[in-house]
């Protein structure tokens, strides 16, 4: 055995392992954190500056997988039910990437907050059939602090009071807005003039210069891409101040596979090196951040028994409406996401009347990001062969001439939708690989299908010739063509809800401070632990929860402001939006 | 560039490519580099390191150092899932562990000899109809031309960066960017 080295184990290096790697260093507490990705983002040595590796390259990111996982080295497979049989497809399921960093890597971050009434959707909008709504353990009001020091802490550029819908805050972002796509300031004009209200996307990229890393630039390869010049803010800093204390160890290319347990306590983990040796870390405590897939996978492979690991699996359902307007819109040029508009997670008299329509209850929509394609060699598949191609490049009615729009919609928790164990895909380790069972619950249909409807109005007052409306993952379900397997499968990257946090360990998984039921010095600090998904991505929510509970879990003061431990600029008035 | 395809192999493969994609104001995809991106992926193992990523954070083309050129080091993991893809598993135990791999070799040495050694000297009505007899490799070809096309052309592909400023579109921008009157205006 291992001497015990370290305080604590970390597993995963994304927003959730990063926050906790930083607040408990920063307590005096020594840990070492496991990432079983390569690492492309902090020099290993001092001064662990960011590494510059990232590059805006279509075909490395979005085709060749460089920031992993590789769907044949490390697959996830994929069925909808039960009797799909084992599954149907074995593959990319919810590729996040597997890399030091994790998913803020790729991610545009469009780092948003939850609303009040996100944290009590049983109370509020009330049950659905066959949905394991719950409220969660915990408020806005409590959260509230930890979305503060967040934001200060990644550095979020947005404009306080630009969302009428948004929850109450103590402070203005740290930044204003970066500079609006042109597409943006036209489908947010259209979507005001039919009464929505649109507003500079809250983002993770800086519009000034921030934590000394430089402002944005613009270059456009934003969401899929890690950042050339560290504009977006993510783990990286994190990681970089937790190194820097001495008390941390970051190791790249090393997977845990096994919590190890006795008496009701971890004692450790067992990890697996790069060359495939295995190895034994001995801790007093363990964090796992590992995101909402791998982290019940890890669970149920350290041979935890409660039976709510795994369920209540949610993604988002992602409505795409996109409309072709008669000049360029150079969707390619800015940060991905400018503006977006919340009007669809509001629960109204005519989302309740088309409910009803439908046999639902309610109709809860996300938040809809403003978005145009931006990538060319994905633009150039679509079109067909021939002496069209070029004149279809040329004109580029599917990307330079695209207004858009992405819903993140609510997703309702199932208990049917899960993550388990594949019983016979192994991963190159030789390990069973996550398998995913899920199926949309008729609420995310119908709320497509309705809010689509809307969004595709708002392009129609923007000026489009025509509408398409598509979702992810489909809505029929059914399997009708060669890519129909891929098509049922959700492409959003958020995921949600595999080890849910409550006040009740028949219900759920962690109890309302992120701890495992099963063994106390467990601490879950990914998305893992949401009972519900929201209609907003999750990173915020992530970092601002892992700050709360890590800092519970650790005995540590709770509530030391942001400004005191980040060193970070003044914060300018809210009204100074660049544009 | 080190050669994969024997000469024959790339004659069939730039008269298909040429299809795909004909010339009009700009060139062929053959002659806009489509081949040898194709080539170039097929023998990525012949050079080390294999080119399979190529390196960051700049091409040079607006400003800082290049180092696109400088391509990654794969470690033996990523080895082994790039070589099974490109050169099959071959009965190797380690590469059939999700079952057999029929490697991109194999698929375009079928591919190509299917659509025959006179198809350079076909009308392009016959070899649009060859084309359209291949099934999944016609598929194949397709996207890899729509890679060689549009990717960095240190890849191979996009020669002269035709493919880019065909559709006027600069690639690359970092370190540079776009300034933030190109985000907001027209």
């Amino acid at each position: 055995m291992t001497a015990r080295d370290f305080d604590t184990i970390i597993v995963g290096s994304g927003p959730g392992g990063a926050t906790a790697a930083d607040e408990l260093t920063r307590a005096g507490r020594s840990v070492v954190v496991f990432e079983r990705g390569h690492n492309y983002l902090i020099q290993p040595a001092r001064p662990y500056d960011l590494m510059q590796v990232f590059s805006n390259d279509e075909l490395k990111y979005t085709i060749r997988h460089f920031l992993g996982p590789d769907p044949w080295l490390e697959p996830r497979t994929f069925r909808r039910n039960e009797s799909d049989g084992d599954r149907i497809l074995t593959g990319e399921v919810n590729n996040v990437p597997a890399t030091v960093g994790g998913g803020s890597v790729h991610a545009d971050a469009k780092l948003v907050r939850l609303r009040e009434d996100d944290f009590r959707m049983l109370t509020e909008l009330g049950p659905a059939e066959g949905a394991n709504i719950a409220d969660w353990p915990l408020t806005y009001d409590d959260l509230e602090p930890y979305y503060d020091t967040a934001e200060r802490l990644i550095g979020v550029a947005g404009l306080a009071g630009a969302n009428p819908f948004a929850a109450w805050r103590s402070s203005p972002y740290p930044m204003p807005p970066g500079p609006p796509m042109y597409a943006s300031l036209l489908t947010s004009a259209a979507a005001d003039r039919l009464g929505y209200h649109s507003y500079p996307a809250p983002t993770g990229v800086n519009s000034v210069p921030y934590d000394g890393r430089p402002a944005c630039n613009n270059c456009g390869f934003c969401a899929d891409f890690g950042c050339p010049i560290h504009a977006k803010g993510g783990p990286g800093p994190a990681l970089r101040r937790a190194l820097l204390t001495g008390r941390a160890d970051l190791r790249a290319d090393a997977f845990v596979s096994r919590i190890l347990v006795r008496d009701g306590r971890a004692t450790g983990v067992e990890w697996i090196d790069a060359d495939g040796g295995t190895h034994v870390e001995l801790a007093d405590e363990v964090v796992v951040a590992a995101g909402a897939m791998e982290t019940p996978r890890l669970l149920l492979l350290s041979g935890f028994a409660n039976p709510n690991i795994g369920r209540n699996l949610m993604f988002h359902m992602q409505t795409f409406v996109f409309g072709e307007v008669p000049f360029r819109v150079h969707g390619h040029i800015g940060r991905s996401v400018t503006h977006v508009h919340d009007d669809h997670v509001i629960v109204d008299e005519l989302a309740r009347n088309a409910a009803s329509a439908a046999g639902l209850p309610w109709l809860k929509g996300g938040v809809v990001e403003h978005c145009t394609p931006a990538s060319v060699i994905a633009e150039a598949k679509l079109y067909p062969w021939g002496a069209e191609h070029r004149s279809h490049m040329r004109r580029s009615p599917m990307r330079d001439h695209f207004l858009g729009f992405v819903m993140q919609g609510e997703d309702l928790p199932q208990t049917r939708n899960r993550v388990d164990l594949d019983p016979s895909i192994r991963d190159f380790r030789g390990l069973p690989v996550a398998r995913t069972t899920y199926e949309p619950h008729p609420h995310e249909i119908a709320a497509s299908q309705y809010h689509g409807e809307r969004l595709a109005a708002i392009l129609t007052e923007a000026g489009a010739k025509y509408t398409i409306v598509a979702t992810s993952p489909t809505t029929t379900g059914e399997l009708q063509s060669a890519h129909a397997d891929i098509s049922v499968v959700p492409v959003s990257r958020h995921v949600a809800g595999t080890a849910r946090m409550g006040r009740n360990p028949s219900t759920s998984v962690c109890d309302e401070w992120g701890r495992l039921w099963e063994a106390p010095n467990v601490l879950v600090a990914d998305s893992a632990v949401f009972p519900t998904i929201s209609g907003y991505g999750p990173t915020l929510t992530i970092v601002a929860l892992a700050l709360r509970n890590v800092r519970a879990f650790a005995g540590l003061d709770p509530l030391r402001a942001a400004r005191e431990l980040t060193g970070a600029p003044a914060v300018p008035p809210a009204g100074g939006a660049a544009n | 560039m080190s050669r994969f395809l024997s000469e024959g192999q790339r004659r069939i493969l730039a008269a298909a490519c040429a299809r795909l994609v004909p010339a009009d104001d700009d060139p062929d995809a053959a002659e806009a580099g489509a081949a040898d991106y194709i080539d170039g992926l097929l023998g990525a193992f012949l050079v080390d390191p294999p080119r399979i990523w190529a390196g960051g954070p700049f091409s040079g083309r607006f400003g800082g150092g290049p180092s696109f050129a400088s391509f990654h080091r794969l470690t033996a993991q990523d080895e082994l899932a790039w070589r099974t893809r490109i050169e099959g598993s071959r009965g190797v135990s380690e590469r059939e562990r999700l079952g057999p791999v029929v490697g991109l070799q194999e698929q375009y040495a079928e591919g190509l000899a299917a659509l025959g050694e006179d198809f350079p000297a076909l009308s392009a009505g016959e070899q649009d109809e060859r084309l359209r007899a291949a099934g999944s490799f016609l598929d194949l070809l397709y996207e890899h031309v729509c890679e060689g096309l549009y990717s960095a052309p240190e890849y191979g592909g996009n020669r002269d960066l035709i493919g880019w400023r065909s559709i006027g579109y600069l690639g690359d921008v970092q370190p540079r960017g776009y300034s933030d009157d190109e985000v907001s205006h027209e």
